[in-house]
């Protein structure tokens, strides 16, 4: 029988070590390159002559970009594989990068996960690729996020300026107003809720990228970010503002617990039972392809302001493609991401519904005068970029925000449990990430 | 021996290894001695799953093994009618991937469009979301409970079934009765798969993992990173980069988990003796 209890201890060590030999070999690759700087000429060089790209990113639309472009460059070999879906594929990168090895050349990075990459130098600064000239190109919310001082750490693919996406529908029945403030989307919710008990304004159980989201939109600055130095204050005044408008709903229960992205998500959006969402831009395509039954009831609003008559606004998801410093090729690399993000692959990704960052686009008369049939025929993009232009600037990520936004729902998460008021899950929250931070060499201040 | 030690001992001596540095964002890695142990002896995130899978294992397994040990009784008395189609319906679950099964049970377990949904909706009843309260651990364990009642099912009833029919000619001749002849003969029979059917549900419950990893996005504010050791050592390792300490708590949890284990062998086989 002791054979048995060795046994058992050994399949556990196993599978625990399996795990980790998968991730800790190594200590980080190296492999950079001085930064010198690359002329325009050396990247078409590196076109001409060709080679193969190895691109992880789950963004649809680039199926069609990739096709494009190895048809204009055919030396060019390029493999898109998809890893996963966010956290998936950052744990998958990272355990690459730790490896050393099947590292990617071109990886998509969301916004709030690149300063965890190009603080652990995994990221190539494409500045002397001839980036920074790129400035102007894009629209100031995903332009700071790739930038950190005079470093560029990929080019923009999307944005998710942030606005009000309601079911027409649901609110006319009820006979409420869109709400234009804060103050009004709770009394909306309220009498939404009073209406048809099983109607919901929202669906909201704790979700880490719209609650960052929020502080933004209403001028909280939690992260501050220098180098290694971190600043964390998630009680200042923004971060409150949002915490005590949000309680008044979690109190009376008056957003469905409903985990996003969830089919009973996708039903209740389709039903009309969830009755409006405050998201990125992206979000009619998945409105379209989700929430089918309802096409026809949905419409697009300013997102709900601080003080009315603002314009004040945040960024939600979107992403840029990196390339990694462990690329054996950044110069080819660097041609395939100027194709797909600043060149012919941006009207690609457009047609197939990605929202732009780049400002020709987002300006555009023929962009901004199509009409949606899903939304009854407005010209939803007329709103959505409207919303681009009024991001307020100056908001950072924490330098490890694909960690911090993991423990989320252990620490504010309670709040939409009832058991803690989201100020003091807000508070542990803080706790979890300045304790995180200095465990991991940061010099973390509250 | 080579195999054995590439096998078995490589991944061990590799665990241990690791767990006595600390690799860090900033800094790179470091030698940190037991400093690692320290900190999971002290962690209360830890303290807090190996809590939640002691009790757990106090709850869950006797249920399990309660309704398994009655089963395998009542296919081995013969009275059973149909006899063979229980014993392959109720083994039937062990057949489905643990991960497939959690995900069926998510969906049932589905306030609005799963099995509890139609239930409230059609009785007019109200049973909680099994998924949104504190009811999350019976749930889980429910889940646990239909998918090895029928393995442990199979082990009782295998050594059931090697006990000779002369034992039972024997208890009928002295005029035994069937409850008779179940303590006297069968349990004692089968101490010893009782003890192996125990030792391995202790090891299951400690490395609880498949079920609250696949409802946790169903229901993220209950079921914690740390809900379960496992759980912990895969949230650090996984989203954290936490590689040496995520080793350091699956060394320790391995190391409770041989001493619980050792501890109810030891009583058991001190019982048959």
């Amino acid at each position: 029988m002791t054979i048995r209890h060795h046994r058992a201890l050994g399949v556990l060590a196993a599978a625990s070590a399996l795990a980790l030999t998968l991730t800790a070999c190594g200590s980080g690759s190296d492999g950079g390159d001085a930064a010198e700087t690359v002329s325009p000429e050396d990247v078409s060089a590196a076109l001409e002559e060709g080679g193969d790209l190895l691109v992880w990113a789950w963004e649809p639309t680039l199926d069609q970009v990739v096709k494009d472009f190895e048809a204009e460059y055919p030396n060019v070999n390029v493999e898109l594989a998809n890893v996963g879906t966010g956290n998936d594929h950052y744990v998958a990168l990272q355990n690459a990068i730790s490896a050393g090895s099947g590292v990617p050349d071109v990886a998509q990075m969301e916004y709030y996960a690149l300063p965890q990459f190009s603080i652990g130098e995994s990221l190539a600064d494409l500045a002397p690729y001839g980036a920074s000239e790129l400035d102007g190109t894009y629209s100031p919310g995903p332009w700071g996020a790739v930038t950190s001082g005079d470093a560029v750490y990929g080019l923009p693919m999307d944005s998710g300026p942030m606005a009000l996406f309601y079911n027409a529908k649901t609110f006319e029945k009820a006979g409420v107003e869109v709400p234009a403030t804060w103050d009004e989307f709770v009394d909306a919710a309220k009498k939404l809720h009073e209406s048809d008990p099983n109607t919901y304004i929202t669906a909201d159980n704790g979700d880490a990228g719209f609650a960052t989201s929020m502080i933004w939109q209403a001028g909280g600055h939690p992260f501050a970010v220098d180098g290694t130095d971190v600043t964390v204050d998630l009680a200042d005044e923004g971060s409150t503002k949002f915490a005590e408008m949000w309680q008044q709903l979690l109190d009376d229960d008056l957003v469905a617990d409903v985990p996003a992205w969830s089919d009973e998500w996708f039903q209740g959006l389709g039903s009309g039972e969830i009755a409006a969402l405050v998201t990125g831009a992206w979000m009619p395509a998945n409105l379209e392809s989700g929430a089918a039954p309802a096409s026809g009831d949905w419409r697009v609003a300013p997102m709900p302001q601080w003080t009315a008559g603002a314009t004040e606004t945040a960024e939600n998801g979107g992403s840029a493609l990196s390339i990694t410093q462990a690329s054996e090729k950044k110069a080819l690399a660097y041609g395939f991401l100027q194709y797909a993000n600043a060149g012919d692959g941006v009207a690609t990704r457009l047609e197939g519904g990605n929202f732009p960052a780049t400002l020709a686009d987002l300006t555009d008369e023929k962009f901004l005068a199509e009409e949606s049939e899903y939304f009854g025929g407005q010209k939803i993009n007329e709103v959505l970029s409207a919303s681009a232009t009024g991001v307020v600037p100056g908001w950072q990520y924490l330098p490890y925000q694909v960690y911090a936004n993991s423990i989320f729902p252990d620490t504010v998460g309670q709040a939409y449990t009832g058991s803690t008021p989201l100020t003091d899950g807000l508070g542990a929250w803080q706790e979890s990430i300045v304790k995180y931070g200095n465990e991991q060499g940061f010099t973390v201040s509250e | 021996m080579a195999v054995f030690a590439l096998v078995f001992l490589a991944p061990i001596v590799y665990s241990l290894w690791l767990s006595l540095f600390q690799t860090q964002l900033v800094g790179g890695t470091s030698f940190v001695g037991f400093d690692n142990y320290a900190r999971v002896l002290s962690d209360p995130q830890f303290w807090d799953g190996a809590g939640r899978v002691t009790l757990f294992l106090l709850v869950q397994v006797p249920v399990m093994l309660g309704i398994s040990l009655l089963v395998a009784l009542a296919i081995d008395s013969g009275r059973l009618y149909g006899r063979d189609f229980f014993r392959l319906t109720i083994f039937l679950p062990y057949a489905v991937p643990g991960v497939v099964a959690a995900l069926m049970w998510g969906f049932m377990y589905g306030e609005r469009f799963g099995l509890v949904g139609n239930i409230n909706d059609l009785f007019g009843t109200s049973i909680p979301d099994p998924l949104a309260s504190a009811l999350v651990l019976p749930a889980i364990g429910n889940i646990v409970t239909w998918e090895f009642v029928g393995y442990n099912m199979l082990i009782f009833y295998s050594a059931l079934r090697v006990v000779p029919a002369s034992l039972y000619e024997a208890a009928e001749i002295d005029g035994a009765g069937p409850w008779r002849v179940i303590s006297a003969i069968k349990l004692p029979a089968i101490r010893g798969a009782l003890v192996v059917a125990t030792i391995f549900s202790i090891i299951g419950s400690f490395q609880l993992f498949n079920e609250p990893s696949i409802l946790q996005p169903l229901s993220p504010n209950y079921i914690s990173t740390h809900y379960t050791p496992n759980l912990y050592a895969y949230s650090l390792s996984f989203s954290g980069q936490q590689y040496n300490y995520s080793a350091t708590v699956a060394i320790i949890m391995g190391v409770l988990t041989m001493l619980v284990a050792y501890v109810v062998q030891l009583r058991g086989m001190r019982k048959e003796a």
